[in-house]
């Protein structure tokens, strides 16, 4: 066992250098991808998900129109330069479509689809690299494109994955951990903390449970900080670009805008 | 309990009707008026998904926001935009939202049973009822059954045409028409879309350049640039040929026009990726700089050309 990497050493450091509750480095890309309605490219260390967002749009599947509201439509694509090891995923695959299963009932509840009887929103996922916590990028990429093309939802949605090593808890976690680890996926939406998706592939202590799962809720909270940082920073950039605009050729391009922090 | 439709109810529509008709100045002088609670006017308020805006019980709430627990949240990001007590939010990019009497390009996705079902950027197709087109051998003729069977020689999937919106069904899609000798089907030219929010309500939605290129600014986004037709040229009441008017063919366009087209088409695309609101003032200033510069017509698509052409508008910001 002398070749394994520690999950967690004596000074209390994970295998990549962080603490225990420390997440990865995020960046989060909205700029416009193509003909996309949305898009968002997010980054959580090593892992980098690319979605964009089509709609809402005439339906295309006539059977699966509902007449009383849109249908998210999620389809997801694993580039086979992904992961370590080089393999080709058919979209077919089992464990593809479940990730997609759980997106799209992840944002059913969020997405005001009665706004849009029969229609569809389209969400493609890309993912470029892996390395963790796939479905908590997926979900907050999701999100930010969702919000990039002016779809209403009630809130974020703001997902956080998080382990548990023998009794402490992790955050975050990356693929080697993963592998070895118990582990949970939690999104929030952090305005009314309510919980829009749990997922557990792993077997966990029963008293393990309560402690990792209030730890990533509360993670979701500083993703979510970051998240509005990024969707702010756009529709200040849009505002100002549009109002320079409006304003030419004779007005002040400098209008105030303010930006609400609570 | 006040309910709320996904599409523009009568009373919101003569709302924001007002409020779109005023010139700059003086909206910001009514803006001083309604100054009241915690809304400061003449600084923009911007919001994102789940932030609570102000109380239920002051306010009613519009587009782009939703009721919890007694206050009203916004559910895009965008502007918070208010009419005494209704608030709107304004998302920053989004679908079209069709009005009655807006002026949309768009293009025939499906021919059905007397209607053409057509795209137009909106979130779902628009339709155009046969009885809403202007058919051959007299405006007010009846549509025979005749007509209907030959629905392909007016207009075919693929066909581009300009209508204006001219009702909504019960589900908030939006019916056209063509009724009128500027709307119909589109030729000699070419399709440039942008973000709707970009096209701002205008005077006239057909613009002559005085380069030899019309412009049919779509509210949907959708931008037709097509080679100048003479206003006498233009298939009068009388003369009204079915022929020209849903002709399939173009006419003869010589290599200025067409260098001019596909300039002005860059030039929109440019603007449109700095995110700048496009009028007749801006794409003329733009192509005069852009002749100025005895730049090919390529040059527009490299990035620093593009951005050059921005800066040198003083609009716009690279995003």
């Amino acid at each position: 066992m002398s070749s394994r990497v520690e999950i967690l050493n004596d000074g209390g450091f994970r295998s990549d250098g962080r603490k225990q509750y420390e997440l990865r480095d995020i960046t989060i890309d909205l700029s416009q991808q193509g003909t996309a309605d949305g898009s968002a490219i997010i980054t959580h260390g090593l892992t980098q998900v690319m979605v964009t967002v089509f709609g809402p749009r005439e339906a295309k599947m006539r059977s699966q129109t509902l007449h009383d509201r849109a249908v998210l439509n999620v389809e997801m694509s694993v580039a086979p330069f992904s992961t370590g090891e080089r393999r080709k995923r058919s979209r077919a695959d089992r464990r593809i479509l479940e990730l997609s299963a759980a997106i799209e009932s992840t944002f059913e509840p969020v997405v005001q689809t009665s706004l849009y009887p029969r229609s569809q929103i389209d969400i493609y996922i890309h993912v470029l690299q892996q390395d963790g916590g796939l479905l908590q990028a997926c979900i907050n990429a999701t999100t930010l494109a969702l919000i990039t093309a002016g779809v209403p939802l009630l809130d974020f949605v703001c997902a956080v994955s998080g382990g548990v090593h023998s009794t402490e808890p992790l955050l975050d976690l990356t693929t080697l951990e993963e592998n070895d680890l118990p582990n949970l996926t939690v999104a929030v939406m952090p305005r009314t903390r309510k919980v829009t998706l749990v997922t557990m592939e792993t077997r966990l202590h029963v008293e393990r449970f309560r402690d990792i799962f209030e730890l990533a809720c509360e993670a979701g909270q500083t993703i979510h900080k970051e998240m509005k940082r990024a969707v702010k920073d756009r529709t200040v950039a849009l505002v100002g670009a549009m109002d320079a605009g409006a304003k030419h050729p004779s007005g002040d391009p400098d209008r105030d805008l303010t930006m609400e922090d609570r | 309990m006040i309910s709320f439709a996904s599409f523009p109810s009568t009373s919101e529509a003569s709302a924001s009707y007002a409020q779109a008709r005023h010139p700059p100045e003086v909206e910001e002088e009514l803006g001083m008026d309604l100054d009241e609670d915690d809304f400061d006017e003449g600084v923009q308020r911007l919001t994102v998904p789940g932030e609570p805006i102000t109380s239920s019980h002051a306010f009613m709430r519009g587009h782009g926001t939703f009721v919890d627990n007694e206050e009203v949240i916004a559910s895009v990001a965008g502007t918070v935009e208010r009419v005494n007590k209704l608030i709107t939010v304004r998302a920053v990019r989004s679908r079209y939202n069709p009005e009655v009497g807006d002026l949309v390009v768009g293009r025939i996705t499906e021919v059905q049973p007397r209607r053409w079902k057509v795209d137009a950027n909106s979130r779902q197709d628009a339709v155009l009822m046969l009885s809403s087109v202007n058919l051959p051998g007299g405006v007010q003729r009846r549509k025979l059954e005749s007509d209907e069977l030959q629905m392909r020689t007016f207009f075919e999937e693929g066909d581009l045409l300009v209508a204006e919106v001219q009702a909504f069904f019960s589900d908030g899609a939006m019916s056209l028409h063509t009724r009128s000798l500027r709307y119909g089907k589109l030729r000699n030219g070419q399709l440039v879309s942008v973000p709707p929010i970009l096209i701002r309500r205008l005077k006239s939605h057909f613009v002559a350049l005085p380069c030899g290129v019309d412009l049919i600014l779509g509210l949907n986004g959708y931008i037709w640039v097509s080679k100048h037709v003479k206003e006498s040229e233009q298939e009068g009441e009388e003369g009204f040929d079915a022929e020209a008017v849903y002709s399939n063919r173009n006419d003869v366009i010589d290599d200025a026009t067409r260098i001019a087209i596909s300039r002005v088409s860059n030039i929109i695309k440019v603007l449109a990726a700095h995110f700048v609101p496009l009028t007749d003032t801006v794409l003329l200033e733009a192509y005069e700089w852009v002749v100025d510069q005895e730049s090919h017509v390529k040059d527009l698509l490299h990035d620093e050309f593009g951005e050059h052409l921005v800066a040198s508008l003083g609009v716009g910001i690279r995003q």
